[in-house]
């Protein structure tokens, strides 16, 4: 295989609203390490990932990369919190079998001038596959989320289901969140949906419940777990779950 | 137990409040009345310390503390309890998880210990009952595709399960049939009939004071109260009107 040695830059369609100052003097290995995952045909493999301050350097970068392969019938699950790094980039190359699933749910959360991202590109090369993502971002200070989601249904592909949901929650006015999705469909059965919404904590809900005696931090982190919580509905497994909404509310509490 | 002198609060920069008074004591149900736009929503508001809502002047003092030197929060754990007239949706959110964090939260205020969640569950299935609320509607979240009735019931559980020293009910009578009426005036009844507390009770209509008898009924008007009675001003206002009985003097 041959390698793009070159720092990527803001020019790049999947780096539009990364943080690409803070690649310099990065090791350029790192772009080309992967994860490679393959899922055989009627299997269901889970992966969780966190980009956490225990795992990271605040000032440094952490790229994770996984090349994921869904066989016949299989379904893959990723769920992860980005709640770590100047720069915290999840990015997924995946491709779906006939009759495949994907599910995933992301979460993003960061102050100062951080950047978290996902950035995902699927790919439906057979018919019947179905694919689900679901981001929800939080950031306060001048922390950015992202989620760069590109879909390619190829001409065989008939019966695709896919759908990307992002939402952004900006806790502070200079906080931004940006949604690039982008469909790139050759079968002509098709069902894809997208949705993209950006909005600020509910102040009325926050009144109310302070004037049943919760404080500004006790509504704000059930405000912000009801949030996150869309993105990990689809994770059977509650003491997980729990454990990935504990790190991105931790993350809140320490740091605003 | 709570004591409103002259205050003055205004929205945006446009006053609101025009120097209103009024005294609650313990074991004293007071009924607010006045026409739309007088300000009784207001006058909950800035009890309960809503941001946006700028008290101008005057004093507010309950159970001895000065109310409006407090955070809302702690308004709420230093026994004031707000029934809104138009409760708030919170999706993503269950009553039992909300109201066993507030409910906990305010003991804490107290230097109590928290309840666990089948000590919390025992007592909210117990307001529920009282409200006649299936106990079903409290794991739902807060207020989301609740019919107006059901909101302003759930709301008098909330009541019944935080267990407030003095309750603001801002139109709480709204939105209700008949039966939902009589049940949540009994609601009120057992929860706040007590000689260590007291209610501000906002309403339009001598039907929900047939129910929760007030000890006196007060007027509002353009942001001060104009005049006070007993139960009968109530009914006065109810077969005259309230420019008939506003007319005359004080
Ligand atoms: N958020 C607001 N911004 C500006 N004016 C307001 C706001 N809320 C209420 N008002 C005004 O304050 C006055 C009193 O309103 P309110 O307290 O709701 O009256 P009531 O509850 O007695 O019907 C009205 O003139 C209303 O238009
Ligand atoms: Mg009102």
């Amino acid at each position: 295989m041959t390698q793009d040695v070159a720092f990527p830059t803001r020019k790049d369609e999947a780096w539009r609203y990364s943080d690409t100052d803070a690649l310099a003097g990065m090791d350029l290995g790192a772009f080309d390490r992967w994860q490679d995952i393959e899922v055989p045909a009627g299997e269901t493999v889970r992966e969780t990932l966190v980009i956490s301050d225990e795992n990271s350097d605040p000032d440094g970068v952490e790229l994770r990369r996984l090349r994921v392969k869904i066989g016949k019938g299989a379904r893959f699950e990723l769920f992860g919190v980005i709640a770590g790094a100047q720069l915290g980039r999840v990015e997924v190359v995946l491709t779906l079998a006939e009759g495949a699933h994907f599910e995933m749910g992301g979460i993003t959360v960061g102050g100062r001038s951080t950047v978290r991202e996902f950035v995902t590109r699927v790919a439906h090369e057979e018919p019947n596959a179905t694919s689900n993502q679901i981001v929800r971002s939080v950031h306060w200070g001048k922390g950015t989320g992202n989620f760069l989601g590109r879909i390619d249904v190829v001409r065989d592909a008939q019966k695709t289901d896919a759908a990307q949901s992002f939402k952004g929650l900006l806790l502070e006015k200079g906080a931004s969140v940006n949604a690039v999705p982008q469909l790139e469909i050759f079968a002509d059965d098709v069902k894809c949906e997208h949705g993209a919404s950006v909005g600020q904590m509910d102040e009325n809900a926050r009144f109310y419940m302070a004037a049943r005696g919760l404080s500004p931090e006790a509504s704000r982190r059930l405000l912000v777990q009801a949030f996150i919580g869309d993105a990990l509905v689809e994770l059977d497994d509650e003491a997980e779950q729990e454990r990935l909404l504990r790190i991105a509310l931790d993350k809140l509490d320490k740091h605003l | 137990m709570l004591k409103i002198e002259n205050l003055t609060a205004e929205i945006d920069g446009k006053t609101i409040l025009n120097g209103l008074s009024l005294e609650v004591a313990a074991g004293e149900i007071h009924a607010i009345m006045g026409p739309n736009g007088a300000g009784k929503s207001t006058l909950s508001y800035v009890l309960g310390g809503r941001p946006g809502y700028e008290v101008t002047g005057g004093s507010v003092i309950f159970r001895g503390q000065d109310l409006l030197d407090m955070e809302p929060h702690e308004r709420a754990a230093s026994g004031l309890f707000l029934g809104f007239q138009y409760p708030v949706e919170i999706p993503g959110v269950s009553n039992v998880q909300f109201l066993r964090e507030a409910l906990n939260a305010q003991r804490k205020g107290r230097g109590e210990e928290p309840l666990s969640g089948g000590e919390f569950l025992k007592v909210a299935k117990e307001k529920a009952a009282l409200l006649k609320l299936d106990m079903d509607m409290l794991k739902r979240n807060v207020n989301v595709g609740f019919s107006g009735g059901e909101k302003k019931r759930a709301e008098m559980v909330q009541m019944g399960i935080l267990d407030p020293a003095f309750a603001v009910l801002d139109e709480t009578d709204s939105g209700l049939d008949i039966d939902a009426l009589r049940v949540v005036g009994d609601g009120i009844n057992t929860i706040m009939r007590n000689s260590g507390k007291g209610v501000l009770l906002i309403t339009h209509y001598q039907r929900l004071l047939d129910v929760v008898k007030p000890d006196k009924v007060s007027i509002l008007s353009k942001g001060r109260i104009v005049k006070t009675g007993g139960p009968e001003l109530a009914l006065r206002l109810e077969s005259e009107g309230y420019d008939a009985v506003m007319a005359e003097p004080a």
